[in-house]
């Protein structure tokens, strides 16, 4: 199956070094997988999720998209970053939802979802438009497209969230904690929308703390503490019989075994 | 010397305050951005440059800038003074005012939430679209109400080109007061000066609520 992400013994680093939050971390995600990353607060997993979005450079190691580097290492084994025209096309393989959404407060639901696809991919007005309402539609929004974020509950925030980064056409979608932000009575319907998604083989990276969610949805899961993936493979072993006993013990604080 | 004239006498000088109001917003407004986006240079030598500027601006009287505009290059190079002074007093003006709407833009920049930048970053959005697309427009909405204030205090300033004896309303109504011995065109400047302010509520206040559709 075709690798769309490739990390390679990717290190990262805060405050001058004396932070070390990602030691050689390695991964890869195929086309139509679906791979969720768990872990403890501070284990890394968003910090890995903003380094394969370009949002914060890595110290070492290397990125590729769909074959292509967006970094690579120098001789002294630190990352060195593709050009601003390679990276801008490296850009538009992946999207992002965010956990706190970002939707632009001052455009409409419509705009927010239109606006990326004139702006960035040269789509004609029509087509933006089309496309918009069409994943309104399978986002159960279709009566808020005139709507401005502001008077959306968290929920159909997100769901927008997720409609505006399909609109792009990603090769892979990330999310970043999607329900965190949201009422516990709000995260059923975004999760429902995530897991739509994942049945149409969307490929897909989620950083959650939904337990349950990611062992229905997931065809791998990965397990990250301390800036190491501890263990990962299918949801049934990690969730149903963990190897590693830093795994058990997260497991058990979140009542899953 | 009748009401009438010097009402009329008085209105001559309306001219030469609106063209230092509407000049200097003119100027300011534009000239403020650069400004700002020069104050917040990730190159420490101009943000700290600029800064300093923008201190010595907000930390000295318009009057002396003023005075230092008109005259200053006669002191110093021996230039003549500008015959039309509305040149040097809308370049001082400009300046002055310049300084403290960036101040206002900077603070509106710098409340936009950095996710904001990284939404429009993802979906590939390029700097320039981000900023005039994105962040600009929330900007705008943030920062009327400080805006309001500033072009408030611009009316009310124009009265100090009197200084470099630019013929504005408040000059004539001082040089009237001064020959008539009158109290009254002291009073005529000050329900001009409310009623300019109170058209630039009423018109300040329609923009803030024509962006008042979202929050």
């Amino acid at each position: 199956m075709k690798k769309i992400l490739e990390m390679n013994h990717v290190q990262k680093s805060f405050n001058d070094n004396t932070l070390h939050v990602l030691k050689d971390i390695s991964m890869s995600v195929s086309e139509g997988e679906v791979v969720s990353i768990i872990g403890p607060s501070g284990s890394g997993k968003s910090t890995l999720l903003r380094c394969a979005t370009l949002l914060t450079e890595m110290d070492g190691g290397e990125l590729l998209y769909d074959g292509e580097y967006a970094a690579k290492n120098d001789a002294d084994g630190r990352s060195v970053y593709s050009g601003k025209a390679e990276l801008k096309k490296i850009r538009s393989i992946f999207g992002l939802v965010f956990q706190s959404f970002n939707l632009f407060p001052h455009y409409s639901v419509l705009k927010n979802l239109m606006d990326p696809q004139i702006c960035v991919l040269g789509r004609s007005k029509e087509d933006a438009q089309a496309k918009a309402i069409e994943l309104l539609g399978k986002m159960n929004l279709s009566d808020k497209a005139e709507a401005y974020p502001c008077q959306l509950s968290g929920g159909q925030q997100q769901r927008v969230a997720i409609a505006r980064a399909l609109a792009m056409d990603p090769q892979i979608l990330f999310f970043d904690e999607p329900t965190s932000a949201l009422d516990p009575e709000l995260t059923g319907e975004v999760l429902k929308v995530i897991k739509k998604l994942a049945e149409e083989h969307m490929t897909m990276v989620i950083v959650t703390h939904e337990m349950a969610f990611a062992r229905a949805v997931s065809d791998r899961v990965i397990f990250m503490d301390g800036g190491v993936i501890v263990e990962q493979g299918d949801p049934e072993d990690v969730f149903g019989a963990p190897k590693m006993e830093r795994t058990k013990q997260f497991l058990k604080n979140y009542g899953q075994s | 010397m009748d009401l009438i004239t010097m009402l009329k006498t008085m209105l001559d000088g309306m001219g030469g305050t609106c063209a230092i109001f509407f000049l200097t917003l003119l100027f300011a407004l534009p000239l403020g951005m650069v400004v700002a986006l020069l104050r917040m240079s990730k190159v420490k030598v101009i943000s700290s440059i600029t800064r300093a500027i923008i201190s010595v601006l907000r930390g000295t009287p318009l009057m002396l800038q003023l005075i230092a505009v008109t005259y200053g290059p006669y002191y110093l190079f021996e230039l003549p003074v500008a015959k039309n002074k509305l040149v040097p007093v809308v370049i001082a003006f400009a300046i002055n005012y310049a300084a403290y709407f960036a101040e206002i833009y900077r603070s509106g920049i710098e409340s936009i939430p950095v996710g904001q930048y990284e939404a429009a970053d993802i979906l590939g959005y390029s700097k320039i679209q981000t900023f005039f697309r994105i962040i600009l427009p929330q900007v705008l909405k943030r920062i009327m109400p400080s805006v309001t204030n500033e072009v408030v205090t611009l009316v009310k300033d124009t009265s100090l080109a009197f200084t470099v004896s630019y013929v504005e309303m408040f000059t004539i109504g001082k040089q009237i007061a001064n020959s008539q011995s009158s109290f009254v065109p002291f009073v005529v400047a000050g329900v001009f000066y409310f009623v300019f302010n109170a058209i630039v509520d009423y018109v300040m206040g329609k923009a803030e609520k024509a962006m008042n559709y979202y929050q």
